[in-house]
């Protein structure tokens, strides 16, 4: 059976798998920009807090990912459910490209712009909302594009503590030494993954050259 | 209409009104730290006058500037707006009824030049169609055709174009006061004549109160209708441009002198 008919035969678990895979992907990153667009924000506002905050966020990327699973695993709660301590952990590897991308953007807008609104009197979240987040969005973008990718690579090791996605089949492949059930969650993030840099890049350069 | 008291700025006086503010500051009045920037500054500028600031790098006048809509707060001293100290203003209401022209304009990339006219009106709720009167009528003001600029972005159009429109823009809401931070300084010599000879006549009509800061000193000659010379953080003295023309010893005369000296180039 070659691995075309494999898929034939399998496309339905594969489509699971990968709406498993998007739902961990997708919650993860929602939660990430959430989080992580306001604590960039504040960054800018209070500088004394960029180290502590970018610290700790460059730290928890430095956890390899099958570790922080499993130092996980105990805590309350977030334990309980796969899918849920999955979610939190890649949303905590997303958080620092996405921090460090607000960060850059807002401060990288002119100076001269920003006095601008300020002496035509805006208030500062008028400033945040109207200037420097249109002209920081590229900047955001490219940080939600890098943290995407990432966390879809990621998200399929979440498999070996039961939270599904793609990372079934590989783990399966790996333990029955099958290379089509490896190809079968690897293919299938690696398209997911080449797509969300594509869209995300080009929404990216969209927005750039609208500044 | 804008008073100086007894003003002192120093640096590291705790005295920028919040975190914004001495961030976006402007690094001439930055590279001294600790240092006295403005000493002792005593001015009256009366209604619908064109006063100039003239000096150096590092003189204090954008300092001065700065201080009228609050950007900055004085040390010691006050400064009065329709007298009232900005420091007892609500900065945003302060901000709202005085025009801020700096160079390279300052004008929001990512708006059109319609957007970046609409910008200090839209702030102050004012009906769509009252706008969209509004910016044609300012866009023939400065001279530029509304059909032909309004929809387009700060890097379609040339540095005059930008220039004109930042001082569109600032004239939006109206306001009484003009604050000019070497707005013409970054064109070329030939724009440079043409959009001054517009100011003048634009002023003529208007009659703003412009505080206008400049090195240049063909420009403060041309435009105010007094100069104050700033000298290390000081005002040295005011003078009409008749006056100053005719100095013959001093820090005035040390102006004319490299005016002289530097004929080809005013700037």
């Amino acid at each position: 059976m070659n691995f075309f008919h494999f898929i034939r035969h399998n496309g339905d678990q594969i489509l699971a798998a990968t709406l498993e895979h998007l739902w961990l992907v997708g919650a993860s990153m929602f939660i990430a920009i959430v989080v992580g667009v306001p604590l960039g924000i504040v960054v800018t506002r209070k500088r004394w807090l960029g180290k502590p905050i970018l610290g700790t966020a460059s730290v928890a990327e430095t956890i390899p990912s099958l570790a922080l699973f499993g130092f996980l695993l105990p805590v309350p709660w977030l334990g309980a459910r796969a899918d849920r301590l999955a979610i939190f952990a890649l949303a905590l590897y997303a958080l620092l490209p996405i921090i460090r991308n607000t960060v850059a953007g807002i401060s990288g807008v002119d100076p001269g712009v920003r006095e601008a609104a300020l002496a035509m009197g805006m208030t500062q979240n008028q400033i945040l909302l109207k200037v420097e987040l249109p002209l920081a969005s590229s900047y955001l973008i490219a940080g939600i594009r890098v943290a995407t990718v990432l966390t879809i690579g990621i998200a399929t090791i979440a498999a070996a503590i039961g939270a599904g996605g793609l990372g079934e089949f590989i783990f399966r492949g790996l333990a029955m030494v099958n290379d089509q059930l490896i190809f079968a969650g690897a293919l299938p993030a690696a398209i997911l993954a080449l797509l969300a840099d594509f869209l995300l890049g080009r929404l990216e350069h969209r927005l750039r050259f609208a500044t | 209409m804008i008073e100086f008291r007894d003003v002192d700025y120093r640096l590291n006086g705790n005295n920028a009104p919040s975190s914004s503010a001495a961030k976006s500051g402007n690094s001439r009045t930055h590279n001294a730290d600790g240092k006295v920037i403005l000493d002792r500054l005593n001015l009256q500028i009366a209604s619908g006058e064109t006063f100039v600031l003239l000096g150096r790098s590092g003189s204090g006048k954008t300092t001065a500037l700065r201080l009228v809509n609050r950007l900055l707060e004085p040390t010691s001293g006050a400064v009065l707006v329709s007298q009232r100290a900005t420091t007892d203003w609500d900065p945003v209401a302060l901000r709202r009824g005085i025009g801020y022209v700096i160079q390279d304009a300052g004008l929001f990339p990512h708006y059109t030049v319609e957007q970046n006219i609409a910008v200090a009106p839209r702030l102050e709720n004012w009906p769509e169609d009252r706008i969209y009167a509004r910016i044609e009528e300012l866009l023939n003001l400065v001279g530029l055709q509304s059909a032909e600029f309004a929809a387009r972005y700060p890097r379609e159009l040339s540095g005059g174009q930008r220039q004109r429109v930042g001082v569109a823009r600032a004239l939006a809401a109206d306001p009484k006061i003009l604050l000019m931070d070497e707005p013409f300084g970054a064109l070329d010599p030939i724009t440079r004549a043409e959009i001054q000879k517009e100011f003048l006549a634009l002023q003529k009509r208007l009659r703003k109160t412009v505080v206008f800061v400049t090195h240049d000193t063909r420009e403060a000659l041309y435009l105010g209708n007094r100069i104050g010379l700033m000298e290390g953080g000081r005002l040295v003295n005011v003078f009409t441009p008749e006056q100053f023309l005719h100095e013959t010893s001093g820090a005035a005369a040390k102006y004319l002198a490299a005016l002289q000296i530097g004929e080809p180039g005013s700037a």
